[in-house]
């Protein structure tokens, strides 16, 4: 018992670094119908932000979260208007390459600057160090910090999209483009701001990821940017809360098959549950059913 | 001379004379072993990209699971050959391999196919990581470490032999019927349906082709290299198949060719710049798809016509003469 609980203390903190990253995915896929494959390469841009923040600007950990939060704004935005803007008419296939061109431009650019060795976050000190156990199972300050930071982003993301005007305007693009732009939303600035919006998130999970694993290397967005997808397909693709469900069930799956079962086979479980869902519920846990119109 | 006259007859001529020159040449050592390299790169790399295309570029079934097939063709190959190093093993390992891939094609497509765009591409992207890990995780495929010091049969020979007749049998298959309600469903899914063509049985068909195809690309790619690992048919290889079919055309088997020998050439060029091939080589891709984003060739097609336009224009002289 005291093992299960462990591991769904695990499982949440995995769950919500994938929620974090699952959330870009979705909202921009809810937006303008891309995977956006450079989407993980951003989350491990954060990571190497933060590592850069911590050990050569010896910045404490939130200045570092928030200074890669701000970066991977910049950087979504930018790859958004350069990428992405010439091929808003193009087929959608064309836009998916130049997403993974964008994706390895990222990855190969930073191995060629930071080099492809395994770097490891500094360790942590004071309060963000400690340990607790409770009742046997082990709790850190790290996974604490993880859930309480992706709880809050979350919030914060629920606000705006909820209860600002850009919020309404993101909804409204994501709904149906045409309509929004003849009621005088300005469709560009609203995708790019999703981008915007997105990429925070995915600094943010990058910098956690970080301190809670430790290591990082150029190609650390791969596997878990896929599983993010998966996540965000989980639970209804372009559904906010969607994604954030769908990131823990894939992280507390993830935990589980590697505690219980052979953790060789944990990604080959979360792919298998991926095409279930997608053969028995195709829109999705919380996704509606549209009728199909001719 | 009436049979020369004879569409087939032409491309059988000129398929026979391509591999003349190419013998000759590497008879020659012109095209050393380096070379050779990135000529079976380009071989098998057509193989792939031409089986895709019939899914992806004529059946409009976004697929991103090339890999996957390749990898069935690549073990079942390298594991009968270790086991049977003669010619007849190698033959029955290049055949057993694409019809195991073949059959795991239709197994998978039979459910996910009536997924569509993004949604079967994500599927298909999770099954071939999921025989990626099988093959992670087998005794008999030796894990991470993988198969080495497969014996090598292939040759120039067999790599034209099966690279001519995949294409051979694709473009015939788009020809007939069966293909022709192939590219209808591309074209408009629910019209096609209407029009009385089961869209299930064509796609699932068209999808087993492909798997059949890529098995034997991944056969001939273990006999050539005799080392494979897992890891080789990652997601990146999906994605390079369908770089140099979104790159030649989508609908465009000669656009296929094109891209998959340009592209093994340029690679073939970056290898002198390690560090920043890949960097190039992203960059490449998004300025082309910036700005030719329907590929090389659009759909259009290379054909035996232009041939036929050059032997009238010198038949025409000939009569002046």
């Amino acid at each position: 018992m005291e093992q299960l609980f462990q591991q769904v203390i695990n499982g949440i903190s995995l769950g919500s670094i994938y929620a974090l990253i699952a959330l870009g995915y979705t909202m921009v896929y809810g937006i303008i119908k891309l995977i956006n494959f450079a989407h993980c390469d951003i989350y491990m841009l954060g990571a190497y932000i933060g590592y850069f923040c911590m050990t050569r600007l010896q910045f404490g950990f939130i200045p570092s979260l928030l200074i890669a939060m701000v970066l991977c704004t910049v950087l979504g935005i930018a790859i958004e208007k350069i990428a992405y803007k010439p091929l808003r008419n193009a087929t959608r296939i064309a836009a998916l390459i130049t997403a993974i061109g964008v994706s390895l431009f990222l990855e190969y650019t930073t191995m060629f600057i930071a080099s492809p060795n395994v770097r490891s976050y500094p360790p942590m000190e004071g309060i963000l160090a400690e340990k607790f156990t409770v009742g046997g199972i082990v709790i850190s300050m790290q996974q604490i910090l993880i859930l309480l930071i992706t709880i809050v982003l979350m919030l914060v993301l629920q606000f705006i999209v909820r209860k600002t005007k850009i919020g309404k305007a993101m909804r409204a693009v994501s709904l149906d483009g045409d309509a929004a732009q003849l009621m005088g939303i300005n469709v560009d600035s609203t995708i790019s701001f999703t981008f915007a919006i997105g990429s925070a998130l995915a600094g943010a999970a990058g910098v956690l990821v970080g301190v809670y694993y430790n290591s990082i290397n150029p190609l650390m967005g791969v596997m878990p940017g896929l599983k993010a997808f998966v996540a965000a397909v989980f639970g209804g693709i372009g559904i906010i809360p969607g994604a954030m469900l769908g990131g823990y069930v894939i992280g507390l799956v993830e935990v589980l098959v590697s505690g219980y079962g052979n953790s060789m086979y944990r990604d080959a479980v979360v792919f298998a549950i991926l095409i279930l869902i997608l053969i028995i519920k195709p829109a999705g846990l919380l996704g509606k059913n549209t009728r199909e119109k001719v | 001379m009436k049979i020369l006259e004879r569409n087939w007859v032409k491309q059988l001529l000129l398929i026979i004379f391509t591999f003349t020159i190419v013998q000759i040449l590497i008879g020659l050592n012109i095209i050393n072993d380096y070379l050779q390299v990135t000529l079976a790169t380009i071989c098998i790399n057509i193989i792939l990209a031409v089986s895709l295309n019939l899914i992806t570029g004529f059946t409009g079934q976004f697929s991103l699971g090339h890999a996957g097939f390749m990898s069935i063709g690549a073990y079942m190959c390298a594991i009968i050959t270790l086991r049977m190093p003669t010619l007849t093993g190698f033959l029955l390992g290049v055949f057993s391999g694409a019809a195991l891939a073949a059959l795991v094609g239709f197994v998978v497509g039979l459910p996910t196919l009536r997924l569509r765009g993004d949604y079967l591409a994500i599927a298909t992207l999770g099954m071939s990581e999921i025989i990626r890990i099988i093959f992670l995780n087998l005794k008999i495929t030796n894990g991470a470490a993988g198969l080495s010091g497969i014996p090598q049969f292939v040759n120039w020979f067999w790599l034209y032999l099966f690279t001519t007749g995949t294409v051979l049998i694709i473009v015939h298959f788009l020809n007939s019927s069966h293909g022709r309600a192939c590219i209808s469903i591309r074209e408009d899914e629910i019209a096609a349906e209407a029009m009385g063509i089961n869209t299930t049985k064509y796609k699932v068909m068209a999808f087993t082709i492909g798997a059949f195809c890529a098995g034997i690309a991944g056969a001939l790619y273990s006999s050539y290299f005799y080392f494979i690992k897992p890891d080789l048919f990652g997601f990146l290889k999906s994605i390079d198949v369908l770089v140099i079919v979104v790159l030649g055309g989508m609908g465009s088997i000669s656009g296929s060719i094109l891209a998959a020998v340009l592209l093994a050439l340029i690679s073939t060029f970056l290898q002198s710049f390690p560090e920043i091939r890949m960097i190039l080589y992203s960059l490449a891709l998004v300025a082309i798809m910036i700005f030719r984003p329907q590929g090389l060739m659009g759909s259009r097609e290379i054909s035996l016509a232009i041939f036929n336009k050059w032997s009238s224009l010198f038949a025409s002289r000939k009569g002046r003469v």
